[in-house]
């Protein structure tokens, strides 16, 4: 359990005005849920939904080499993107295990924004800090940058009315631009963890209530709703992407995770390439899958998953209802051979063997228009 | 501020009994909903089970937690509440009717009478608050 004071994002009087129960995440308090989880959930499905992601790091990395030292940390190209682009990374040790999922900004030529999980601060921060040293410049803004994802199909609406420029309403998916919105000054993201669309806005730590507030208001009419880690969590697994602590950790590597797509062995050395090549050439003794349970129970993170002997194979990493797909659903690591889609496996729910089958993921894939 | 019956019993455990005859019925109280959230799984004993006072008879699952239920009175399992398999939701939409878990037939008919009435109950929730 986590204990000892909690750090305070900016709008931690907005979540208490709006109904929202603090609980403790990784040294921030934060809000869990407001109207409800499943209300949450399907608000963002449905509309849209605003979240407090104030509480993730923020590293600056400027100068000439900055963009081959962060090309040099992580698993996918940095040194292949364009000013305003933005690409999905893990970021590994010598090992080839995962230390952070990072999205990386390029703002400039020489000047690149890394975003890393509010659990992993400290360690990304020191880890980048001494890649940086003699080749860069280096700044943790961690505590002076505010980040607000606004998600879902009607974000787009919101956003305009909240006043922002034409073009950062159409901005690309993994671009960004700086634009003014709500009358404040931040850097707009096509980007999100939910399966939506949507843009994440960084903002300066001080100005989060206002920009917070202005998209409120200007989502009122398009039925946005403030959205809890509760919903955070289901939405994200059912789009099946990562969470940092369950289904990605020091002890997974990329490959086996299911980020082959964003470790790219061809790019020039990084940091954990030639274990991972090893790796690769050995072949993988187990893969991450989607499950959904066919028996009554829900697999939740740690319990054990079987084979049809009821014998522990592996172990669910993410697990809960999928509001939207209907279904108990789950993310595990089981043995290679177990992998293939359609596989019956079991998940040990309080001693008891609980029928499961592997199926493709994502679980949620939101239709495009 | 949750209303509670005030024909019930509780317990610390934010269960409810209400007896009913030689019977008593077992549900969880509108506290234990509201700290719990979306239900999304409710577990419930075979019929016929016996259990012990303050014995885990099952447990209820929201979208983020798993929580264990335990028996307010020592009894056996006369009859369970099986839409719950099915709609699960019935626990939050009505705690004290709809949603309720069991029927117990007392080993003791007068161990209800030692839970809290309703006005302990209020000042024990009171007191866990903050």
């Amino acid at each position: 359990m986590e204990s000892g004071p909690q750090k305070r994002t900016p709008l931690f009087d907005e979540h208490v005005a709006l109904g929202g129960r603090m609980v403790p995440f990784a040294g921030w308090e934060m809000p869990v849920q407001y109207e409800g989880v499943i209300a949450e959930h399907n608000a963002v499905r449905n509309a849209a939904g605003l979240f407090d992601v104030c509480h993730m790091g923020e590293l600056i990395l400027e100068g000439e080499h900055a963009i081959a030292v962060v090309d040099y940390l992580v698993t996918n190209d940095i040194k292949g993107l364009s000013d305003g682009q933005a690409r999905y990374t893990a970021c590994c040790n010598a090992e080839g295990t995962i230390l952070d999922d990072l999205i990386i900004y390029r703002h400039s030529p020489t000047k690149v924004l890394v975003v890393c999980n509010a659990s992993n601060v400290e360690k990304i921060s020191k880890h980048f800090e001494k890649a940086a040293k003699d080749h860069c410049e280096f700044r943790d803004v961690s505590e002076e940058t505010a980040l607000i994802a606004l998600q879902g199909p009607r974000a787009a609406d919101v956003i305009w009315d909240a006043k922002c420029a034409a073009s950062t309403q159409k901005l690309a998916s993994f671009h960004f631009a700086k634009d003014q919105v709500g009358g404040v000054d931040c850097t707009v993201a096509r980007t999100g963890y939910t399966g939506e669309d949507g843009f994440e806005l960084f903002c300066a730590w001080n100005d989060a209530p206002k920009l917070w507030r202005a998209l409120m208001e200007a989502g009122k009419k398009h039925g946005l709703a403030p959205i809890g880690l509760g919903a955070r969590d289901t939405l994200r697994l059912e789009a099946r992407l990562s969470l940092y602590g369950n289904d990605i950790d020091e002890t997974t590597n990329p490959l086996e995770a299911g980020l082959g797509w964003v470790t790219k062995f061809d790019k020039g050395d990084f940091v954990g390439r030639e274990a991972l090549a090893a790796i690769k050439e050995a072949g993988l003794t187990r893969k991450i899958v989607g499950f959904e349970m066919t028996g009554r129970g829900i697999g939740r993170h740690g319990y054990p998953i079987t084979d049809a002997a009821a014998k522990h194979v592996g172990i669910v990493t993410s697990g809960s209802p999928g509001p939207t797909v209907g279904k108990n659903i789950g993310l595990g690591y089981v043995p290679t051979a177990m992998s293939e889609v359609g596989t019956k496996i079991g998940i040990e729910i309080r001693g008891k063997v609980i029928d499961a089958v592997v199926v493709k993921t994502p679980f949620y894939k939101r239709k495009k228009d | 501020m949750a209303n509670y019956p005030k024909d019930l019993r509780y317990t610390k455990d934010h269960e409810w009994a209400r007896k009913e005859g030689d019977l008593v019925r077992v549900g969880i109280t509108g506290h234990a909903v509201e700290q719990l959230g979306d239900i999304t799984l409710v577990d419930l004993p075979a019929k016929g089970t016996k259990f012990g006072t303050h014995e885990r008879f099952g447990d209820i699952e929201s979208v983020k937690a798993v929580s264990e239920l335990f028996t307010p009175i020592a009894g056996e399992v006369v009859e369970t509440n099986k839409a719950l398999d099915a709609k699960p939701e019935l626990v939050n939409e009505g705690a004290y009717d709809k949603g309720w878990m069991m029927v117990l037939k007392p080993s003791n008919p007068s161990e209800v009478d030692s839970l809290m009435d309703v006005d302990a109950y209020e000042k024990y929730v009171a007191s866990l608050d903050h």
